[in-house]
C-alpha cells in the first residue's frame, strides 16, 4: 500500500468516525451534569469502611480484583522486557565506559533532593488511604527518585549501589503478597480480597482495613518494577555493544545509512 | 464547553492515529500511540466531572457524606488506564530495539520488504 | 472555573498536535514530557488529584526517559 493510498484510506475512515463522533457528542450526557449513579453508590460504601480517599477504596476494596489484574499486567510486562532486552549471542557487555564527570551543581542538586524524594515517595505510599496518592503513585516516585544517584554520579558507581537481582526478588514477592492478602480474606470466611482487617476510625493512619496494607505491597512492587525496567534500558543504551559491530541481519545486503531522525538521506 | 471537552478527546485519538499512520520510524509510532491513549483519559474524566464538584476525598467523618463531588469511579478507571499504557509503551520500545538489532532498520515501510 | 478548564483543554489540544507533528524522536520525547505536565494541569483542574499525580509521575518522568534511552540505543548503531 503506497503512501497516498494510505492517506486516502485514513481520510475516509477518519471522516466516517468523525461524523459518528459528532452524532455521539450531541447525545452524550452534558459535561458537568449532576447525575452520577456510580458516585452515589460508591461513596457511602467507602465511608462505611472508614476510607477517606474514595479512589483508593474503589481500587483496593470495592474493585480489588481489577487491581490484582493490573499489577499482574505490570509484572508480566517487566518480565517481558527483561527477557527481550538480554544481550544476544553476538553482543557483549562493554566494561570500559568513558564517562565525564557531572557538573558540581548537578551533583549538589541530586544529593540534596534524593532523601527528600525518597521520603515523599514513602509518605505518598503510606498515606494512600487518606490523601491523594497510593501505592502506584508512590512506587513510581520511589522508583524514579533512586535514579537521582545516576544523575549525580557515574553509571559504574550507580551500578554498585543498585544491584538488580534484589529488586527482581522484591517485585515478585510483593506481587505474591498481594494475592496472599486476598487469600487471607478467604481463610477468615469472607470472599477473596474482602476487607477483613478491623477498620478503625475514619481519618486515622490505621484505618480502612486492608487498604493501607495493599497500598504498601503495591508500592513496593511498582518501585522495584520501575527500577528493573529502567535498568534494562540503561544497560542497553550504555553498555551493551556488538562484538563484530554489525547487526545480525537476515540476508539482506543493502544497508542504508540513516540520518539521526530515521529518514532516508 | 460541554461539547468542547469531548471534541478534544476525540481529536487527540484521531491525531494519534494519524501520527501512527504517517510515521517513518517505529519510535515515533509508539509516542503517537501514547498521545492517542491520553485522549481516552480526557474522555473518561470529562464524563465524570460535575460543575462545582470537589475532589472525592473526605476530611472529617460524617454519617452522610457530602455527595457534591466528582465521580470517583472514572478516576479509578483512568488510573488503571495510565498504568497499563505506561507498561505497554515500554514493551513496545523494547520490541523496537530488538527489531533494530535483527533487521538494522526501524522504518516500517522497509520492514515489510525484508524476507527473513 | 470554566476559563481554567477551557484554557487547559486548548493547551492539551495544541500540545498533542505538536507531539504528533514533531519529526525527530529525541525531540518528541521532550515534547511528550511537556505534554505530560499539560495533561497533569488539565486533570488537576477537573478535580482529579490522584490521576494528575499518576500522570505526572508516569507520563513526564518514566515514559520520556525510556523513549530517550531507546533512541540512544538505536542511534549509536547507525
Amino acid at each position: 500500500m503506497t503512501r497516498t493510498v494510505r492517506y486516502v484510506v485514513f481520510g475516509l475512515g477518519a471522516t466516517g468516525i468523525g461524523l459518528l463522533g459528532v452524532f455521539a457528542i450531541l447525545k452524550i450526557p452534558a459535561f458537568g451534569a449532576s447525575s452520577h449513579p456510580y458516585r452515589d453508590a460508591s461513596i457511602p460504601a467507602a465511608v462505611k469502611h472508614a476510607t477517606s480517599n474514595v479512589i483508593s477504596s474503589i481500587n483496593f476494596d470495592q474493585r480489588g480484583l481489577d487491581t490484582l489484574g493490573e499489577e499482574s499486567i505490570f509484572l508480566a510486562s517487566v518480565l517481558v522486557i527483561s527477557v527481550i532486552l538480554r544481550p544476544a549471542g553476538h553482543e557483549t557487555e562493554r566494561r570500559e565506559l568513558s564517562e565525564g564527570r557531572p557538573l558540581d551543581s548537578t551533583v549538589l542538586g541530586g544529593l540534596v533532593f534524593l532523601p527528600i524524594v525518597l521520603i515523599i515517595g514513602l509518605d505518598v505510599i503510606t498515606h494512600g488511604h487518606l490523601t491523594p496518592g497510593g501505592g502506584f503513585q508512590g512506587g513510581v516516585i520511589l522508583g524514579t527518585g533512586i535514579h537521582l544517584l545516576y544523575v549525580a554520579g557515574t553509571y559504574r558507581m550507580f551500578e554498585k549501589v543498585r544491584p538488580v537481582r534484589p529488586f527482581e526478588w522484591t517485585e515478585a514477592i510483593a506481587a505474591g503478597a498481594f494475592a496472599c492478602l486476598g487469600i487471607s480474606g478467604v481463610l477468615v470466611g469472607a470472599s477473596f480480597l474482602a476487607n477483613v482487617v478491623p477498620q478503625g476510625v475514619f481519618g486515622d493512619l490505621f484505618s480502612a482495613g486492608t487498604v493501607p496494607l495493599l497500598n504498601g505491597v503495591v508500592g513496593v512492587e511498582v518501585a522495584s518494577g520501575v527500577v528493573v525496567l529502567i535498568s534494562k534500558f540503561l544497560e542497553q543504551a550504555l553498555t551493551v555493544r556488538s562484538d563484530s559491530g554489525n547487526p545480525q541481519g537476515n540476508g539482506h545486503t543493502s544497508r542504508e545509512t540513516k540520518t539521526p531522525d530515521g529518514q532516508h538521506p | 464547553m460541554s461539547h468542547y471537552a469531548y471534541f478534544v478527546a476525540g481529536w487527540l485519538i484521531l491525531i494519534g492515529a494519524f501520527g501512527i499512520m504517517r510515521s517513518k520510524n517505529l519510535i515515533q509510532s509508539v509516542v503517537c500511540l501514547a498521545v492517542a491513549q491520553s485522549g481516552t483519559y480526557v474522555l473518561l474524566l470529562s464524563i465524570g466531572y460535575q460543575w462545582g464538584g470537589a475532589p472525592p476525598l473526605f476530611g472529617e467523618p460524617a454519617t452522610k457524606p457530602n455527595l457534591h463531588v466528582v465521580d470517583p469511579l472514572v478516576q479509578a478507571m483512568t488510573l488503571t488506564d495510565i498504568v497499563v499504557s505506561a507498561t505497554v509503551t515500554s514493551m513496545l520500545l523494547a520490541i523496537a530495539i530488538q527489531i533494530h538489532k535483527r533487521h538494522g532498520t526501524i522504518n516500517p515501510d522497509e520492514l515489510n520488504a525484508i524476507r527473513g | 472555573m470554566t476559563a481554567i478548564i477551557g484554557v487547559a483543554l486548548t493547551m492539551v489540544l495544541l500540545g498533542g498536535t505538536a507531539v504528533v507533528l514533531t519529526e525527530k524522536p529525541a525531540r518528541q520525547a521532550i515534547m511528550l514530557s511537556i505534554y505530560g505536565v499539560l495533561l497533569g494541569i488539565l486533570f488537576l483542574s477537573l478535580a482529579a488529584p490522584d490521576v494528575a499525580l499518576s500522570q505526572i509521575g508516569v507520563g513526564t518522568a518514566v515514559v520520556p526517559l525510556v523513549v530517550m534511552l531507546a533512541v540512544k540505543r538505536i542511534e549509536t548503531r547507525t
